[in-house]
């Protein structure tokens, strides 16, 4: 059973003007539709090749030497692209509540040092990449950064909210602007998505 | 010592329809001024400030080694392409290219297939090893032969930033079009003699 494009659950240029609408539709239909054709002519015919993604990722060690590279690459860019856009929304924006803001206070600080330090992440990550707020084993939260497709399930921690720093992500709106398109991102962050994801993790 | 923006070696408009002004707009005034820069700013105060830019690539690390080897490699990338350019090397660079894969049609689908594999932001260069003999080494976002044994002959820039603009998410396009118009083989051929 191959891996299929999730369609995503608002239209291209919801997210306007923060993330523009061609971007979103390249993104999408472009970029992450060829991460998943690259890992399903990979794994075709393999007794691997109906098992979740997320899965597949958080144990690369499973999998034969010749596929792990392959299943890093491309079911790590089919993994953080689902929850990429899962994680944005029109009426996105503002601060998380409840339980997830308690966590963010006691683990990391106040919504303010959490932006500062998410964007760190987000800016230092040098080259392609991603910025991620994880539950680690120990269900705390942490910021973190990955180079290219690496998921943070590759090292034991669960991703709950993850922004993609692939110049990709934000070159037709942003070009060498990075900080900008940063900055815009909290504008479309779906606190209520990200609080659902944290609860499942400590849950 | 102060860093400085090295002049293009030709017009921003030169590789067009290849490669378009607006890309040399950001990749070169932006992307490579915003390398020379940071490093700049990053060697103030450290033992660094009055080295020579290729003695910082080969010492440092982090942001400093990150900005300086990226200055050296947009530089490189420059004179690797010319206008009219493509075709073939001659001579001992085309002998060697023969000696390792045969023909230089494979050399090139080999060449291809290196840069479109190199996943996420690096470079794919063709270098001459210590042996004198030649080959093709795929290096990350700041990855340069300087720092290795091999003598850097002619690169492509993949970072997306290097084709974004004009060809999207087409690497393939854009590696192939490097090959076919832009390559700059007189340049690769000094860099093999010297």
């Amino acid at each position: 059973m191959a891996y299929v494009l999730p369609p995503l659950d608002y239209a291209y240029d919801a997210l306007e003007p923060h993330i523009d609408a061609q971007t979103m539709e390249i993104h999408h239909t472009k970029h992450h539709q060829t991460y998943i054709n690259n890992i399903n002519s990979a794994l075709e015919g393999s007794e691997f090749d109906s098992k979740p993604v997320e899965d597949l990722i958080s144990n690369i060690e499973a999998l034969p030497e010749n596929k792990r590279a392959v299943v890093k690459n491309n079911g790590g860019g089919h993994a953080n692209h689902s929850l990429f856009w899962k994680v944005m929304s029109p009426n996105g924006g503002g601060e998380p509540d409840g339980a997830l803001a308690a966590a963010l206070i006691a683990d990391i600080g106040d919504f303010a040092t959490f932006k500062e330090s998410f964007t760190k992440a987000a800016l230092t990550r040098f080259g392609s990449g991603w910025a991620w707020l994880s539950v680690t084993p120990e269900k705390k939260l942490i910021i973190e950064s990955t180079g290219n497709q690496d998921s943070p399930l590759m090292e034991g921690n669960t991703p709950i909210l993850g922004l993609d720093v692939w110049e990709h992500a934000y070159y037709l709106r942003y070009q060498n602007r990075r900080p900008e398109y940063i900055a815009a991102f909290y504008n479309v962050v779906d606190w209520k998505e990200v609080a659902r994801r944290y609860q499942a993790a400590i849950a | 010592m102060e860093h400085l923006l090295p002049p293009l070696p030709y017009e921003k408009t030169a590789l067009v329809p290849h490669i378009s002004e607006e890309t040399f707009d950001y990749h070169y005034s932006k992307h490579h001024q915003t390398y020379v820069t940071n490093l700049n700013n990053l060697i103030k105060g450290t033992e660094f400030e009055d080295s020579s830019l290729e003695d910082i690539i080969k010492k440092s690390s982090g942001g400093i080694y990150n900005n300086s080897a990226q200055v050296w490699n947009h530089t490189f990338f420059w004179k690797s392409m010319k206008p009219n350019g493509g075709g073939e090397p001659t001579g001992a660079l085309a002998d060697a290219i023969k000696a390792k894969w045969g023909s230089f049609e494979d050399f090139k689908k080999a060449f291809q297939a290196s840069a479109v594999g190199n996943f996420g932001s690096g470079w794919t260069w063709l270098v001459k090893k210590s042996d004198g003999s030649v080959d093709i080494v795929n290096m990350g976002p700041a990855g340069t032969p300087l720092t290795t044994a091999d003598k850097a002959l002619i690169t492509i820039d993949v970072w997306e930033h290097a084709y974004y603009i004009d060809y999207r998410n087409a690497r393939p396009k854009f590696v192939e079009t490097f090959l076919a118009s832009l390559a700059n083989w007189d340049f690769a051929e000094a860099n093999f003699k010297a």
